[in-house]
């Protein structure tokens, strides 16, 4: 299982790597390109190495991605990736905050879903840490985020 | 003896109390599993902007040095290393806990994080100017080795395989030169909009270090995060100073090797309390001893642990070669505030590289008393949920890095970056040479161009970049350093097998 996934990956670098070296070598400037090169050749020789490792089995794996990992880290990576993406931007930064945080907290909370004083310790969680980054990032560094719909 | 000079700079109210926060909070991140000194150091960085170069060094250092030490109160209470350096003090320390000796072993490790870190910043204020004098001879040649050694000694010691480092390094300074180039203004490899500005290195580095941690958060779902703490007993302060002592074999050869260990680029803290608790325990007459609750397995591994701190940096100022993937966090640290490390860095900056070397000094004091106070608020802090904990890493690394330059692209990238760190982990690669070679890429880049351009008006770039005694020299350390990890590799593979 992790060797095919090993065999996957390494080869989806091997073929950055080959784009990267296609695009240093063909590219105008070609004095814009100088120090790329050097890289993309260095690039493409390590990962081809470590594809041919793979492919005859004898490469370091590490522990791969399990079908049960997977499975308990899609729904906070969809709700990450539509916060970051879409939310952020739609609904403004600190309302898409909110609501995240809220949504992860309860996903992967351990404590009963049943309980209404797990959800009150939630949205208590919630609201102060939502306050205290309002209060470093707004009132301390004045940094202004994008306003969608709402704040 | 300049640095003496600079003291009265650390002492002024907003040094002070970013020094004490930084150090209070540090102790508390350190504490928490998941979260490193890298990727704690890495989350600070943007609330460094708004703050003077001054102001902004001494935060991340005290930050810096207080997770490494604060990594102990988890390790020791909770059986949970707060990061990969405090694996060796579980071994003893909480034994030790579970003896209802947890306030002892935590006091002996505070103290031994306080003398081997004292000795370690003493070592960077002394060894740094002779360093950055005999620096003051290299040309444009020898700074792009040393910046190609950096990625390749952090690429070999970093990764589960050689190879697999350098290519990690290869990745990172290719997506260094993403963007506009310096000399011609042409547009590379810019297959987005979001990437027109290049890769923005504290988004970058935000990324690479949170959101892998916060995915595997993810990753480990709705599990009971309920830890056996153990309370603490109270123990006088005044016996574990005299202990301590007493121990001195151990507090030696900690700090030494810590010493040593930090020096080395690339090495890092990871192995620093592990190779130190071995080496003490093989000078120990009670060998039998270590494992089951023996105060100088804490000791030897907390002193080398802090002992690293400092020589770390040593490399990192003078050479831009950070010693640690935490001091590669750094230099992203220094650059955004405008400071390149280098020889001429104590001529161009005294007023804030001395600074910042004194408060490295005062914040391990202050680790000491505040660690020794705070350590079981740190410990209740360490068992907050794992869901709470992945919400709040992304919530900080998302306004983190939007705050850097007020863009989305920057948040775009970070995210886009954290994910594919989070794949790459998974399959035995490392974010620190990634890391260093978008850090190391453009002064690798910078010099050798400019170098070119000289080699050009006299023997050609193979005679400039290939020959003299000290290309030769960084290339054979190059080299050697690479060779000797691929035949450690090697060696340990044959020996598993």
């Amino acid at each position: 299982m992790n060797m095919q996934q090993h065999r996957i990956s390494s080869g989806v670098i091997t073929l950055l790597a080959i784009w990267v070296c296609y695009l240093s070598f063909t590219e105008r400037p070609a004095e814009a390109y100088l120090f790329p090169r050097i890289i993309a050749v260095f690039f493409l020789a390590f990962a081809i190495w470590t594809f041919g490792k793979a492919l005859l089995g004898r490469s370091n794996t590490g522990v791969g991605l399990s079908y049960d990992m997977a499975v308990k880290m899609a729904p906070g990576l969809l709700v990450s990736v539509i916060y970051i993406f879409w939310a952020a931007k739609a609904f403004g930064f600190y309302t898409a905050s909110t609501l995240t945080f809220f949504i992860l907290v309860s996903i992967y909370d351990p404590a009963p879903h049943g309980k209404i004083g797990s959800w009150v310790k939630r949205a208590v969680i919630t609201v102060g840490f939502i306050a205290v980054i309002y209060a470093l990032f707004a009132v301390v560094l004045k940094v202004y985020t994008p306003r969608g719909m709402f704040l | 003896m300049e640095f003496l000079f600079h003291f009265g700079e650390v002492f002024t109210l907003t040094s002070m109390l970013l020094l004490i926060g930084g150090t209070i909070g540090g102790l508390i991140l350190g504490a928490t599993p998941g979260l490193s000194p890298t990727m704690a150091v890495a989350l600070l960085i943007p609330f460094t902007f708004q703050l003077e170069a001054v102001h902004g060094l001494i935060l991340l250092g005290a930050a810096y040095t207080s997770t490494v030490a604060g990594g102990a109160v988890s390790a020791i209470l909770l059986k949970i290393p707060g990061a990969p350096a405090n694996i060796a003090t579980t071994l003893d320390g909480h034994t030790m806990a579970k003896k209802g000796q947890g306030a002892r072993a935590l006091q002996l490790s505070f103290i031994a994080s306080l003398f081997g870190g004292l000795f370690g910043v003493f070592l960077l204020i002394f060894l740094t100017p002779v360093l950055a004098q005999w620096a003051l001879a290299f040309s444009y040649s020898h700074t792009f080795w040393l910046a190609i050694i950096g990625v390749a000694v952090i690429g070999s010691l970093e990764s589960s395989s050689v190879v697999k480092g350098l290519l990690s390094g290869c990745i990172g300074m290719w997506l260094a030169t993403i963007g506009f180039d310096d000399i011609q203004g042409a547009k590379r490899f810019v297959f987005h909009p979001a990437l027109s500005g290049g890769i923005n290195i504290i988004p970058a580095l935000i990324g690479l270090f949170a959101i892998p941690q916060v995915i595997s958060m993810f990753a480990k779902g709705r599990f009971d995060t309920s830890v056996e703490q153990i309370t603490v007993e109270k123990h006088p302060i005044g016996e574990a100073f005299r202990e301590v002592f007493r121990r001195f074999r151990a507090l030696g050869v900690g700090t030494v090797v810590g010493s040593i260990i930090g020096l080395i680029p690339g090495v890092g803290g990871q192995i620093a309390g592990l190779v130190a608790y071995d080496q003490s325990k093989k000078f120990s007459p009670e060998k039998a001893k270590f494992g089951t609750g023996h105060s100088e397995g804490v000791i030897a591994a907390e002193s080398a642990n802090n002992a690293m701190v400092g020589p770390s940096l040593v490399p990192l100022l003078t050479l831009s070669i950070p010693g640690s993937p935490t001091a590669a966090v750094l230099l992203g640290g220094l650059i955004i505030h405008g400071i390149f490390p280098g020889p001429k860095l104590f001529d161009t900056y005294p007023e804030v590289i001395w600074p910042f070397i004194n408060s490295m000094l005062l914040g391990q004091i202050l680790m000491c008393v505040f660690g020794i106070y705070i350590a079981s608020f740190a410990a209740r802090v360490a068992q907050v949920p794992q869901s709470v904990m992945a919400a709040i890493v992304l919530g900080l690394a998302v306004y983190g890095s939007f705050a850097v330059q007020q863009s989305m692209n920057d948040v775009y990238v970070m995210a886009a970056l954290g994910a594919m760190m989070f794949f790459l982990e998974r399959f035995g690669f490392s974010a620190a040479p990634l890391v260093l070679g978008l850090i190391l890429g453009p002064i690798a880049e910078s010099n050798f161009v400019t170098g070119n351009q000289i080699s050009l008006a006299q023997d050609g770039p193979a005679v400039y970049f290939l020959t003299g005694t000290l290309n030769l020299t960084l290339i054979a350390i190059a080299v050697v350093s690479i060779g000797y990890s691929l035949w450690s590799e090697i060696s340990a593979r044959r020996a598993a097998s």
